[in-house]
């Protein structure tokens, strides 16, 4: 499985994505550029955390409009694997390649802690790897982290199996404790939580690590 | 020609003596842009001069200190190859005009200071005093700060990991933010400030220059006053997001070696960016200020060499190499302009539209500001109380839960779960789980422990002994994860040092910390002095506040606060003499305010210490907390909430205060739960050192019991712990 992790102005868990992917796929990630108009020939593309563009306008939206966001549209519309953790989630769904939008927690302050997370779904290359029902402690980090949808688009999520985890202490307010969401053809998905901060148990949890070798066993 | 007025000359915060030598060195008068350079150059803020003879007397070398202060940072050796470098820094004034913009662009500016000397920040921490909770200020204060340093180090990713938040009524008028910052270098890759190369071109790079901020570094020199609102200066924007850029490019230029010296452009601007620049290589400048970027039309020079703007740097490139530096940085999209040239004549020479608007000799103006001699009064110490064996002070379970949920004890969970303090992903001991924060050095098993530290009550009342507590205190922190404590920063906050009974609050401070730093090989790399700080009159608190550093070689060896299973055994290291006086159970719930603060014996601190890191490097303990606000009962409550997991412990027969005993402030202790198979082992090592260590209790439970006392569920404790500060916050 070859990976490659992009890198806005203003992203800051660029590193800390690829660091983890590294680890799990004892290979180097590719670092990808956002005035680059092409991705080097990979399985996966991460879009990490931070405040791209320094989320003026609005959290992600200048950044889903960089040349490179463009051949990250057409690798996942090809079926290549995306994920997007936390600013990262909210690019993808102001790219389009989410549904959904991620506004202002409810308690309207940053939040950074480790939080309760449901693995919701599962037949997916991102949670294939945990038990049916499991519960994760992942750390959160935002300040916009209040996901929202339509009520047609939450029936269709629902429906079709696509929220791939929820919140079991909600800390930002979000529609139906929805953490993180998939695209229509499963390989998409974009979270708050970060498993890139939660993969051995000297950063407070191991739990995100399933995640990553999850990835590995699907796009190996 | 502007005419030097005395109200000129008082609005710059000079005296008609410092016009005079101004004149002398110059050899006619000043020009306007030249009197702007002085006044803030000669500011305490700059030049240090209240303090620069006293501050002489704190020991700053160690075989492991690389750069001792006089740079940007401070450098020492972490082994590897490689070198942490960092800084405390005050925000103060600032912060309590515009909490948010204020505590913001204080962020900023040290993480300047550490990624201007080639490191990567790798952490943030932040030591704030606020005024009294129930004050009307105080909620508007805490907020702003709090989501100020959050929105600035969130965003540009680096963790918050550590501080401390206290309140009392004497910063009422003047809250103090002091700010932290620690980044890693490799050791053959420190830059230094240092300008050289004659005809090498001067780079401005980063934001443009605004009308920001103007005579910021004037301002952090003069004391408030409630009718002056008006005359305040406009206070900085910070933008985070161009900091991120300008930390990611400069780091990405430092890798090549094109970059001669660099400096950030923090208080003073480019003025004080330049001139110190060139003062430390003995070289002149010839700077244009015509190409300076600029964010607004109709700038003068005089506000272009006194804007205080953030998010820019001053840098010397090697001749002929400018274009690698501009390759970078339009990268990055970030401005960056040739705006002078290296020279040897020793002399600042601005042009601006053809005119030469100063020129003046560089070192009388950044090497010879005045330095003052100020009459000063030492604090007489206080007369010793005994505890009393008996005070109706009520039940002491009612009294641990009242102290648990007081201003400076309870959880400052709502502020740190404000600030990202897991980015970077090597955070191993997070807020709250352990004495010190401790960040692992990237891709390796060694942590940087990392605390501030200052006890202010203590230093109000005999102020030799506060300074030396507040090393001790940073040192034993340290030293409770298991680190070695190496040096420290500080960041000495007073009043009007123009008061003799301010100024010898500051002397006795100095003098006690020097001591402690002597004893403990803990010397002092780096600082800073924020003085006037008091509102028509009223002074803070003394409050030299100090960051401490550590090396833990193996971050799988460490100790926190959290026990995991039931049936340890609790030791008490070090002498219990049941010290009260200046305690907080003495101050705020008895309310009385004589006695001596409890004094620092260093050799017995150093033993103990030793003992204790040796003991978690052995792998012999399971949790530890050193013993400071609030005593034994406290630091017992704190692992008990930290483990999930309650305790009981025994009244010694022999204790002469029961109120002594569980609450007193007794210097050099620390708590340890160890496995009953290791208890006789490690008393015994204890005895072999003469390290006084015994068992007093076991942990267990889902209550914590004191001897006869009722015993306090685990459930009310957090509630109080924890309520405290969302409450003050909800209003």
């Amino acid at each position: 499985m070859r990976a490659a992790v992009v890198t806005f102005p203003g992203s800051n868990c660029d590193r800390d994505l690829a660091v983890a992917l590294e680890a799990v796929l004892q290979r180097p990630v590719a670092r990808v550029w956002h005035g680059d108009s092409e991705l080097p020939p990979v399985d996966l593309v991460g879009i990490p955390g931070g405040f791209a563009y320094g989320d003026y306008l609005r959290c992600g939206a200048i950044a889903a409009r960089s040349p490179i966001m463009a051949a990250v549209a057409r690798h996942a519309e090809a079926g290549g694997a995306v994920i997007g953790v936390c600013n990262g989630f909210q690019v993808l769904t102001e790219a389009g390649l989410l549904p959904g939008a991620l506004i202002r927690n409810a308690g309207l302050r940053f939040v950074c802690r480790h939080v309760r997370v449901a693995v919701a779904a599962r037949r997916n290359p991102f949670t294939d790897g945990y038990d049916e029902g499991a519960v994760l402690s992942l750390p959160v980090a935002h300040h916009d982290g209040n996901y929202v949808i339509d009520e047609a688009g939450l029936a269709r999520l629902e429906a079709e199996d696509r929220i791939a985890f929820r919140y079991l202490d909600n800390p930002n307010g979000s529609t139906r404790d929805i953490a993180g969401v998939l695209s229509a053809n499963r390989r998409v998905l974009g979270l708050m939580p970060h498993p890139e901060r939660a993969i051995e148990p000297a950063l407070g949890s191991a739990d995100g690590r399933p995640l990553f070798t999850s990835l590995l066993a699907a796009l190996a | 020609m502007t005419e030097i007025t005395p109200e000129l000359l008082q609005r710059h915060g000079l005296t008609g003596d410092d016009l005079a030598r101004i004149e002398e060195i110059l050899g006619r008068a000043p020009t306007l842009v030249e009197l702007g350079i002085f006044s803030v150059m000669w500011s305490e803020h700059c030049s240090y001069k209240s303090s620069k003879i006293h501050l002489g007397k704190l020991p700053t070398t160690a075989p492991w200190v690389v750069q001792g202060p006089g740079e940007n940072a401070g450098v020492i050796d972490i082994g590897g190859g490689q070198v942490a470098i960092f800084k405390m820094e005050s925000h103060n004034h600032p912060s309590f005009i515009e909490p948010y913009q204020g505590a913001a662009t204080g962020v900023g500016g040290i993480l300047r200071d550490v990624f201007t000397m080639g490191a990567r920040p790798v952490a943030l921490l932040n030591a704030l005093r606020f005024g009294a909770a129930d004050h009307s200020r105080t909620r508007h204060l805490v907020a702003g700060v709090v989501a100020g340093i959050g929105g600035y180090g969130n965003c540009v990713g680096v963790p918050t990991v550590g501080g401390e938040c206290t309140f009392h009524h004497a910063y009422n008028g003047n809250i103090l933010v002091n700010a932290m910052a620690v980044g890693i270098a490799d050791a053959d890759k420190v830059f230094y400030a240092s300008a050289g190369g004659i005809g090498n071109p001067v780079l401005y790079v980063g934001a443009k220059t605004g009308r920001d901020g103007i005579h910021g570094a004037t301002m952090a020199s003069a004391e408030f006053s409630e009718t002056k609102e008006a005359e305040r200066p406009t206070v900085q924007v910070g933008d985070p997001f161009t900091e991120k850029l300008l930390i990611e490019a400069c780091l990405e230029l430092m890798a090549g070696d094109c970059i001669v010296a660099i400096q950030d452009m923090g208080a003073a601007g480019l003025t004080s960016s330049s001139f110190e620049m060139a003062s430390r290589g003995q070289c002149g400048i010839l700077m244009n200020l015509d190409a300076v970027p600029l964010r607004e039309t109709g700038m003068t020079p005089y506000e272009i060499m006194l804007s205080e703007s953030q998010e820019r740097m001053l840098m010397v490139v090697a001749a002929g190499r400018e274009g690698e530096a501009v390759a970078v940085f339009e990268k990055w999209g970030l401005d960056c302009a040739v705006v002078g040239r290296v020279t040897d004549t020793g002399r600042m020479v601005l042009t601006w539209q053809g005119l030469t608007v100063a020129d003046v000799p560089v070192a009388p103006v950044a090497g010879a500001s005045p330095v003052l001699d100020r009459p000063y009064e030492l604090t007489t110490p206080p007369v010793p109380v005994a505890s009393p064996a008996n005070l109706d002070a009520g039940p002491v379970d009612r009294l641990l839960l009242a102290l648990m949920g007081s201003p400076d004890i309870a959880s400052k969970r709502w502020i740190f779960e404000q600030y990202d303090h897991m980015v970077m992903a090597d955070t191993v001991m997070l807020p709250g789980r352990g004495d010190a924060a401790v960040v692992r050095v990237h891709g390796t098993g060694r942590g940087l422990a990392l605390t501030t530290d200052c006890t202010p009550r203590y230093c109000e009342a005999d102020p030799f002994m506060g300074g030396m507590q507040a090393v001790a205190e940073a040192w034993r922190n340290l030293s409770a994860t298991g680190a070695r404590p190496l040096a420290i920063t500080n960041c000495l906050n007073f009043g009007s040092p123009e008061r003799p009974r301010i100024m010898g609050q500051l002397v006795g401070c100095i003098e006690g910390m020097a001591e402690a730093c002597r004893a403990l090989d803990f010397p002092v790399v780096s600082g800073n002095v924020s003085l006037y700080n008091e509102t028509d009159g009223r002074a803070i608190l003394p409050t030299p506040n100090v960051g401490g550093v550590g090396l833990v070689d193996d971050t799988g060896r460490m100790a926190g606060l959290a026990w995991d299973v039931a049936g340890l055994e609790l030791v008490l290291v070090g002498e219990t003499q049941g010290w009260l006086g200046c305690s907080l159970l003495w101050q705020q719930f008895l309310g009385r305010d004589d006695g001596a603060p409890p004094p620092v014996r260093l050799e017995i601190e150093r033993h103990n210490g030793d003992f204790v890191r040796a003991a978690i490097g052995a792998g012999q303990v399971r949790a530890v907390h050193d013993l400071s606000d609030g005593g034994l009962a406290v630091a017992l409550a704190e692992m008990c909430l930290a483990s999930a997991m309650g305790a009981t412990i025994a009244m010694p027969h022999d204790t002469p205060s029961v109120l002594g005993w569980l609450f007193g402030e007794d210097q050099a202790r620390y708590l340890l739960a160890v496995p009953k198979a290791g208890l006789d082992p490690l008393l015994q090592e204890a005895g072999e050192a003469g390290v006084v260590a015994r068992a007093i209790g076991v942990t267990g439970g889902d209550a914590l019991t004191l001897g006869d006392a009722a015993a306090i569920s685990l459930a009310d404790l957090r509630a109080r712990h924890e309520g405290w500060l969302p409450n003050l916050m909800a209003g």
